[in-house]
């Protein structure tokens, strides 16, 4: 019985190669069947010539989380082949460019291995050498399809989707996917391949393919963003990069005109202190980072809590500390980015686990920062940022964008007098005023110094304090606003399990595969810090709580416990922090090893 | 007749409209003095202090922007990074005239970086720097613009060549680069009325000695070591738009340049015949062959009427940025489009 829609493919290059067209052919192919996929790049800090890896996951019950084994692998890179056949399970099915030679040493029994000669099978499609390195990609495209029985016309169209109108690139990549399909339709038509797909079984209506950078470009050109300040920096470039180009396209007027800023700053320090200079004199302003940026923008962020200046912060989580490997994933910048700065700080957090989270926490992210005046910082990661998922189309925001307790000169003028930071409406956040307001009083002199409730330097003891205790009443108030938790609750289960970010991918298939075994469990993602008070209540429901995250110091937990230390001692961890996106069995063989512990113990 | 001090000028504010608050420097401290010709050169220029925006980093002068126009916003930021808090101030109000006041270890220490590349991109504003080429706040370290030699409070020589503001600011682009001295009325008010006006980044940096740590025999940076040292390039005058009123109008042969709001700078030459205000080369050799004599070299050494601030080149609206919201969001149409990309 041949598994339909139920596989996964690695696909194995060197860095620079040109495959990166032909795994999103793939890819995009199945989702236009309807079948639930996902695909993850493993890519190295390199421009060329480094192994990269492809994976695509097709799952008709919709898990698309990373496997640490492959049904299927092609290989084409001849550096990393021999070890690369260690990617495949048993019972798996390698193709490997003939050209490769294995030590007899590597080779395994419990695979298949097949030969392809790509060279020979785009012989006949170029005169060009160059050319038909590139449309090699194009020809594993071909035998996968055939084999996988994949349907001739959505292949096309994925064709055409991927090289737009280039009409000539789009006609030879055809041929060469032809040459490729007809090869193993000749060579291997009669073997019984045990894996294959079909069109329609299920649905992606209304769905789309996106990696979360994308959308989070598109969510600040639709959530009003209006500069952005920036420096370089992987994975977050395309974040910005995104940005640029959909603002590019539709936020231009025909003289020209732009309605946005785009700074690439000299370093992060700088792009930071753009941002909170443009969200003090009134716009709706964002940077984009990673770790090692995070950290250089520490003192502006402490800034912005203290002179409670609104900023966004993008930060697409890698892997540190220090350099760390900059191409690999992880949520380790949960603590840092809460406390960042020094002094008694604290930030709000969205943690979006989607790509359309990313999309819409956009807008909620300027909203936040200009209703608490504060900096927001916004936690993905590059395995929601870089990789590709399937999720509902975004609903079009019709929400009015927030633009927070600002006073203008006929407010003030009313008003009489304007104190900065008086807490007027007991909630901790007080009014503010941008400058060029025509209006005597409208001035004020911000400064990250001490202050008093009338934005002057002081030094005063009780003053500091009380200015100190504001902040936290803020903080309180933030609680209400920001995005709670999603849930997924089994009625009669005491046993949670919590996460944030992507994690849902691969702790969704956890849970099934652990109710398979006869373990329900409750489920809550966390979308943001400060913890809501939804956070408290699951824990109430709960005897037992697994929190998983990708990081080796279980930062979420480290947060339970000094946010809620009621609950920690009936958590647990579960870690995974290798640099891959977190996968199923990670979390269940940890839950499984701490169950055991317990019940021994009961 | 109205009382002295309350005279109005061309907008009907009096001096007092432009006022701050108190000082808490040094009694006798330059950089005060800095802060009266400020004081005086935006109530001559006749700006409505709401128009106007002051930006500061950290240290003795960036404590400065609260001591005038205390009508006007102000930010006093964080050390070294007043230059990109200004760019994003000036990009999110571009209507704004923005006036920043940093210090020598503010601009050419830890702010050196984003210094160099908020003159490139020409963000408009006048940038003050009150140079003394000492810490102040932290008692008495050389800065990075103290010259070689040059003897701390301490008794100690300064090991390290000293980084020219000025020659910097010309070779990182800057379209107006000046110094001056804080004693000297004469040449700074007709500066800073022309930087008010500048349309670009408009670099004054002002020679301002430390009464506390700089102002000993063996020091370069004392009073009298930078009054015998002084050399102006040219004589300066400024007059308002509207008025004949000859404010220190020069002596001799001089160039009059009319400006856009009908205001006129006058430039009458004192050193070098070949010295082209014009010119960035020409300016730059000014500086160098100063350096060799071993002058404070002060005066315009270089502008360029045509710059065009960052908000132009970024062809941002007449709108500021920071009044723009909803109106910014692409309609349905346009996310149809772009989602149809993903499907």
């Amino acid at each position: 019985m041949a598994q339909v829609n139920k596989f996964s493919i690695t696909i194995a290059t060197a860095n620079g190669s040109g495959s990166q067209s032909a795994n999103l052919i793939l890819a995009r192919t199945l989702f236009r069947m309807g079948v639930p996929v996902g695909a993850k790049n493993l890519f190295p800090s390199n421009i060329a010539g480094l192994p990269t890896w492809f994976s695509i996951r097709a799952n008709e019950e919709g898990f698309t989380a990373r496997q640490r084994l492959s049904d299927i692998a092609v290989l084409m890179n001849p550096a990393t082949a021999a070890e690369d056949l260690n990617l495949v399970r048993p019972g798996g099915y390698v193709f490997l460019n003939s050209e490769i030679k294995i030590p007899e040493s590597k080779l395994r029994t419990d695979i298949q291995v097949i030969p392809v000669p790509f060279r020979e099978i785009v012989q006949p499609v170029s005169d060009s050498i160059k050319l038909r390195k590139l449309l090699a990609n194009i020809a594993y495209v071909g035998v996968l399809a055939e084999l996988l029985k994949m349907p001739e016309e959505i292949l096309a169209d994925a064709v055409k989707h991927q090289f737009g109108d280039k009409v000539n690139v789009i006609d030879s990549n055809m041929k060469a996917l032809l040459a490729g399909r007809a090869w193993a339709r000749e060579k291997h038509g009669q073997i019984l391949f045990p894996f294959r797909t079909r069109a329609n079984a299920c649905s992606n209506e209304g769905k789309i393919m996106i990696d979360g950078n994308t959308a989070a470009g598109m969510g600040l050109v639709f959530g009003g963003c209006t500069f952005m300040a920036w420096y370089p920096i992987t994975p977050s470039s395309s974040l910005v990069e995104s940005f640029i180009g959909f603002a590019e396209e539709f936020r231009v007027k025909e003289n020209g005109e732009r309605d946005f800023a785009v700074v690439q700053a000299e370093d992060e320090l700088a792009s930071i202190a753009m941002v909170v200079g443009a969200g003090w004199a009134g716009a709706r302003a964002a940077t984009a980072t990673s770790g090692p940026g995070l950290s250089l923008m520490a003192e502006a962020a402490g800034l912005s809590y203290y002179a409670e200046i609104p900023a966004v912060i993008w930060n697409v989580q890698r892997v540190g500390p220090s350099t760390g490997l900059p191409t690999r994933t992880m949520q380790g910048d949960l603590t840092s980015a809460y406390y960042l700065s020094h002094g008694d700080t604290k930030h709000v957090v969205l943690l979006p686990g989607t790509p359309g989270e990313c999309f819409y926490y956009a807008q909620v992210a300027f909203d936040l920062a200009e209703i608490l005046q504060t900096l927001v910082i916004v936690l993905t990661d590059l395995d929601i940022g870089m990789n590709l998922h399937v999720g509902p189309r975004f609903n079009y925001p019709h929400d009015e964008m927030s633009r927070g307790k600002v006073l203008n000169a006929e407010e003030l003028e009313k008003a009489g007098l304007f104190q900065r930071y008086k807490d007027v409406d007991n909630d901790g956040i007080p009014y503010r005023t941008l400058t060029g307001t025509p209006h005597p009083v409208a001035a004020y002199f911000t400064r990250g110094t001490g202050h008093d409730e009338n934005g002057l330097y002081s030094e005063n003891p009780e003053v500091y304090k009380n200015n100190m205790m504001r902040l936290s009443k803020k903080f309180e108030t933030a609680k209400t606003m920001v995005p709670k938790p999603e849930f997924d609750a089994r009625s009669n289960s005491r046993i949670g399990i919590v996460m944030f970010g992507g994690s849902h991918e691969a702790v969704g298939e956890a849970r099934f595969m652990l109710q398979k075994i006869g373990i329900e469990t409750n489920c809550m993602r966390i979308r943001a810090l400060p913890f809501t008070s939804e956070v408290e209540e699951f824990f109430d429901r709960n005897d037992c709580v697994y929190v998983v995250e990708q990081n080796r110091d279980a930062q979420l937990l480290t947060l339970i416990r000094s946010e809620m230390p009621q609950y920690w001692q009936k958590c647990h961890s579960v870690l995974q922090f290798d640099g891959l996106p977190l996968d199923a069995e990670t979390v269940v063989e940890q839950i499984l090893k701490v169950d055991k512990d317990l019940r021994k113990h009961c | 007749m109205e009382l002295k001090g309350q005279e109005k000028n061309r907008i009907g504010f009096t001096k007092a409209d432009y006022a701050g608050a108190k000082s808490t420097l040094c009694m006798g401290c330059g950089h005060d003095t800095i802060t009266s010709h400020i004081t005086t050169a935006f109530y001559q220029a006749g700006i409505n202090p709401y128009d106007v925006t002051k930006l500061s980093g950290i240290g003795c002068s960036s404590k400065t922007p609260a001591y005038f126009l205390s009508k006007s916003h102000g930010f006093n930021s964080i050390h070294g990074r007043m230059a990109p808090i200004a760019t994003g101030v000036h990009l999110a109000n571009s209507k704004q005239i923005l006036i920043g006041v940093s210090g020598d270890g503010d601009t050419a220490s830890i702010g050196l970086g984003s210094f160099a590349h908020m003159l490139r991109r020409n963000v408009r504003m006048i940038y003050v720097v009150e140079n003394n080429g000492v810490y102040g706040l932290t008692k008495g370290q050389f800065s990075a613009t103290a010259d070689r030699g040059s003897i701390s409070k301490a008794g100690v020589a300064n090991p390290y060549d000293s980084i020219d503001l000025c020659a910097l600011a010309l070779e990182m682009g800057c379209t107006f680069v000046a110094r001056s001295f804080s004693g000297d009325a004469k040449q700074l008010l007709p500066l800073l009325n022309l930087a008010i006006r500048h349309n670009g980044t408009a670099f004054i940096d002002i020679i301002s000695p430390c009464i506390a740590y700089a102002n000993h025999e063996g020091s370069t940076r004392s009073f009298d070591a930078v009054r015998a040292a002084n050399v102006a390039l040219q004589e300066l005058g400024f007059i308002q738009p509207m008025t004949e009123i000859k404010i220190d109008y020069p002596e001799g042969e001089a160039k009059t340049v009319e400006l856009h709001d009908g205001s006129r700078v006058i430039l009458r030459k004192l050193q070098s015949e070949h010295h082209d205000v014009t010119k960035r080369d020409s300016a730059m050799l000014a500086l160098t062959e100063a350096r060799a004599r071993r002058e404070f070299l002060t005066g315009l050494f270089y502008w360029d009427q045509n710059s065009v601030p960052l908000s132009e080149s970024l062809k941002l609206p007449a709108t500021p940025l920071r009044d723009l919201d909803n109106q910014t969001r692409p309609g349905v149409e346009a996310l149809d489009e772009i989602l149809a990309r993903f499907e």
